[in-house]
């Protein structure tokens, strides 16, 4: 495995590590509820999106054969996070969870 | 032909989308598995028919394949951007809910952009007014509402329109 090629897998598996971390931290840090989902949903996609596609490479220069299974994983985590944060929103809505005071509530000009 | 195109192979792009799902999850392309996958592709959506009343017809495969690179890139930038606010100060967002006026009719196409919404730059769609008129979103940081909505509206709402709703009318 050529040195260059190791350094693009570290770079992505670490941005990944990385974008996930943030993803945690925001979870754990941001005042309300509503503010909080917004970390998980984000940040981790694209964190878990750069790991597979390390993994993609890695097991591609591997075994000599492009391996694409990991972009399934790609594709449900794009269409289970969304899903999940907006349920969680709706019912979070609907319970009347405590929202930080500054919150704008725009209806936007009729 | 149509009738019986309609019978058996009823949604033709779930049909192409399983049997390629079922390709990446064998991670081969070998004539047997190809084969299993059709079959596969053929009789699911025949079985599940009763869950997909409506048939989805793509009117505008370019302005697909924009709205897909458009929304990737999105979420590249989404997620640096949500990075950002998250480890910069937290008195700083202006967090708010915003109602969106929704011009989209088919539910196909209100799903496609509440699902895009919560992927792209610091929004979650929260909920769905029962009229399917409006949709709530949460923004992690909107210091001009106004703005964030008209984005929504112009680089999401608007493609999927053409998509999904051009043929119609």
């Amino acid at each position: 495995m050529p040195f260059w090629f190791e350094l693009l897998l570290s770079a992505l598996v670490l941005l990944g590590a990385f974008l996930t971390l943030v993803g945690s931290i925001g979870l754990a840090k941001l005042p309300d509820f509503y503010m909080r989902l917004h970390g998980p949903t984000k940040a981790t996609t694209l964190g878990g999106g750069a790991v597979l596609l390390g993994s993609i490479l890695y097991f591609s220069q591997q075994s000599g054969e492009i391996s694409l299974h990991e972009l399934l994983i790609t594709l449900f985590l794009f269409i289970t996070a969304p899903v999940g944060a907006h349920l969680m929103a709706k019912a979070a809505l609907h319970h009347k969870t405590r929202k930080i005071k500054r919150t704008l509530d725009y209806h936007g000009k009729q | 032909m149509s009738q019986l195109r309609r019978v058996w192979l009823p949604h033709p792009w779930l049909s192409f989308t399983l049997w390629l799902v079922w390709l990446l999850l064998n991670n081969t392309i070998n004539p047997g598995h190809m084969l299993l996958g059709a079959i596969l592709a053929i009789l699911l959506p025949i079985l599940t028919q009763s869950f997909w009343p409506e048939s989805v017809s793509l009117a505008r495969p370019k302005v697909l394949a924009k709205f897909l690179g458009v929304v990737l890139w999105d979420i590249l930038v989404a997620n640096l951007l949500v990075a950002r606010l998250i480890l910069g100060k937290k008195d700083h967002l202006q967090p708010a809910f915003l109602s969106i006026p929704l011009e989209l009719e088919s539910p196909l196409a209100i799903s496609i952009l509440a699902n895009t919404i919560c992927l792209t730059p610091g929004t979650v769609s929260c909920d769905l007014s029962a009229d399917q008129k409006t949709l709530l979103v949460h923004a992690l940081d909107a210091k001009q509402p106004q703005a964030t909505i008209d984005e929504i509206k112009h680089r999401y709402e608007r493609p999927l329109k053409e998509i999904f709703e051009s043929c119609s009318n």
